[in-house]
């Protein structure tokens, strides 16, 4: 099923300041974003995500292309005349009012009933769960509680899109742990569109429907939290996601969607495409450590090597090879009473790789 | 363990000692300076006036029945001193109204000011103190000049042909206000842009982006977190105002008497020393009254503000 588009984003550029000392911080960036989904804006700082979020929440507006929300243009509307509110990254509570006045703010000034306004309040408090709190200042509450009053001040008056500015950020380890819980949870409850942008690729694969990978103004790609691991299309993608092997080898012909990619060892391995892209000579080949196995020298392994390194993590272990063409390997085993990592530093050992595991950069 | 306390109490004992020694001097001064002279003050208003100024050595209460009541010159019965009450409540009116008119001027200047890129900052308010580089009597000429019957505006208006017959502008209750707006301004502009320079602005975003128009935003979310320096400006341009001296009497014509006026005229041609003392301690009284009213409000209204 495909719902309907809940924001479109056309070739939207935005710079910033004049003349040469411009700042290009979107450059024709088009994407759509559905209703109901909880879609992550992902990239490393300076990447354009914030500014995406701003123009749609209203705080600074295109220099070029439009931005539309159910199918309308949005972009000379003020931020207060949109149907969008937002989730501050340092939650911008208001530090003069209480959690029940913060929470009821938004519909107060959509003009609504006092009554309405406090039954919704103790709605949305009970939402987040933080009833008891509803008379305290809000300096007198603690950061996770901030953020939940935050959360529910912006869904509040019921915007269309929830946008969340790196909502998750100033909070501690165990606390954002349960936050990303708390929101998936939240999103599936309220059944609005949350457009979430954060720097953290685990957070965004966990939460996530699905995920536009942004660097330089650019979104370099969309798909769901399996398409954008599985199958990074660009350099960028795999390098900012996970922990990747990055193999050379030419395409040797290809096949359903799938080319046949010989290694500089000589070995050959089936590798998935990116979408329209049929290279053919040199390409780049991504496995990513975990789907990759440890097997004895020689006979079926893809890749042969020298162990380097053995790295215990608890739950896995890193093992780094050093190839006998070049270049470093990583294979990461899970842990098993079953499948104890037997090589040691100084080993010749092989690579196995599956049918299904590489993938073709587009570049 | 007894030694190692009684160390400890020693060092403690020279700790306050030492703290009594570094703020001696600050004592001092504010004993001489100020604590003193109010001292004196009130031990005037309790004594008998001397014929030719200064006090004779004798207890009177004169003084401050004087402040309320007067004695008729033809008939000798005491009546009500409604000049006096008069006198305090144009100069309460005065300071007042210089109060919201600084205020009206100062919040959008300060407000200008903290809006401007960080650079630029510096150079606005540099550009809001320089009325106090010069002395308060020579910028009070200045402005007599500039408005007075042939003075710089009017020759303008008139060589324009924008208005006939010049305009009376000097000596009028317009002239007073523009010299104690001209002089206070600084003093509203500057505590309002301190606090306001600490205002976080992604505030102001978040009420926008909760549905508060322009108004809203300035309403309940600016003014009520730079209340503090609404509250300090106001306290500072009030006070010295309500001892105005030299705007009123140069640019109003000293036609209408301040308080200031008035009590300077006892020390002076009235040779009435203790009136003038008591008249000062009533002034310095309303001001206090006026501070702890309006504090008491301002903290009040931001409580409700919801």
């Amino acid at each position: 099923m495909v719902s309907a588009a809940a924001v479109e984003a056309k070739n939207v550029t935005k710079i910033f300041g004049v003349g040469q000392d411009g700042v290009r911080a979107l450059d024709r960036v088009s994407v759509t974003i559905r209703e109901n989904e909880f879609f992550t804006l992902l990239g490393p700082s300076g990447c354009g995500k914030t500014t995406l979020l701003r123009l749609i929440a209203g705080f600074d507006f295109p220099t070029e292309g439009e931005i539309l929300l159910y199918g309308q243009d949005i972009a000379p509307l003020p931020p207060y005349k949109r149907p969008v509110n937002t989730v501050f990254q340092n939650y911008s509570l208001f530090p003069h009012m209480t959690v029940g006045q913060n929470i009821g703010f938004g519909l107060e000034m959509l003009g609504k009933p006092k009554a309405e306004v406090d039954a919704r309040v103790t709605e949305m408090l009970r939402l987040v769960r933080m009833e008891e709190l509803r008379n305290r200042k809000t300096s007198q509450i603690s950061g996770g509680q901030q953020q939940r009053v935050a959360l529910a001040r912006a869904l509040a008056p019921q915007p269309k899109v929830l946008l969340l500015d790196e909502p998750l950020s100033a909070l501690d380890y165990k606390l954002r742990k349960d936050m990303q819980i708390e929101l998936k949870r939240l999103q599936n409850e309220t059944g609005i569109t949350f457009i979430f942008v954060t720097h953290d690729q685990e957070e965004a694969l966990t939460m996530s429907d699905r995920i536009a990978v942004m660097s330089k103004g650019h979104i370099l790609q969309v798909g769901s939290p399996r398409e954008i691991y599985d199958h990074p299309a660009e350099r960028f993608v795999a390098n900012f996601i996970g922990e990747t092997n990055f193999l050379k080898g030419d395409v040797a012909g290809i096949a359903g969607g799938k080319a046949d990619v010989r290694l500089a060892g000589g070995t050959a391995v089936a590798a998935t495409l990116p979408e329209g892209f049929a290279p053919n000579g040199g390409v780049t080949v991504v496995i990513r450590p975990e789907h990759a196995q440890v097997a004895p020298a020689g006979g079926r392994a893809t890749l042969n090597g020298t162990v380097e390194n053995v790295v215990y993590f608890g739950t896995d272990t890193h093992i780094h090879l050093r190839l006998d063409e070049g270049g470093e390997f990583i294979v990461r085993q899970q842990n098993s009473r079953d499948r104890p990592v037997t090589v040691v530093q100084g080993d010749k050992a092989g690579v196995l790789i599956g049918d299904n595991v590489a993938q073709v950069l587009r570049d | 363990m007894t030694a190692a306390r009684e160390v400890s109490e020693a060092a403690e004992r020279r700790d306050v000692r030492n703290r009594w020694y570094l703020t001696a001097p600050a004592l001092i001064i504010i004993m001489l300076a100020a604590i003193g002279p109010l001292f004196i003050m009130v031990v005037y208003s309790f004594l008998g006036k001397g014929d030719y100024g200064g006090v004779t050595a004798a207890f009177s209460t004169d003084a401050w029945f004087g402040v309320l009541l007067e004695r008729d010159i033809f008939d000798d019965t005491l009546g009500f001193a409604d000049a006096h009450m008069i006198i305090f409540w144009r100069s309460v009116r005065l300071a007042g109204v210089t109060t919201i008119l600084t205020l009206l001027l100062g919040f959008p200047t300060a407000y200008f000011i903290t809006t401007r890129p960080e650079k630029q900052r510096d150079i606005w308010l540099f550009l809001v103190t320089i009325p106090f580089w010069t002395n308060l009597l020579i910028r009070t000429f200045a402005i007599q000049e500039l408005i007075r019957r042939d003075g710089i505006i009017n020759n303008v208006l008139t060589g324009l042909g924008i208005v006939d017959e010049p305009l009376q502008m000097l000596n009028t209750d317009f002239a007073i206000g523009l010299g104690m707006v001209y002089v206070y301004l600084p003093l509203m502009v500057l505590p309002i842009y301190a606090s306001m320079e600490k205002l976080d602005f992604r505030m102001v975003e978040a009420g926008y982006d909760l549905y508060a128009g322009r108004l809203a935003v300035l309403r309940r979310i600016i003014i009520p977190l730079v209340k503090p320096g609404i509250i300090a400006g106001s306290i500072l341009v009030f006070i010295p105002a309500l001892g105005a001296y030299v705007a009123p009497a140069l640019l109003g014509g000293g036609r209408n008497m301040m308080i200031s006026n008035l009590i300077s005229l006892q020390f002076g041609q009235g040779r009435n020393w203790p009136l003038g003392a008591a008249l000062s301690i009533t002034l310095m009284a309303i001001v206090m009254v006026a501070l702890l009213v309006y504090v008491r409000n301002a903290s009040r209204s931001s409580a409700r503000a919801h």
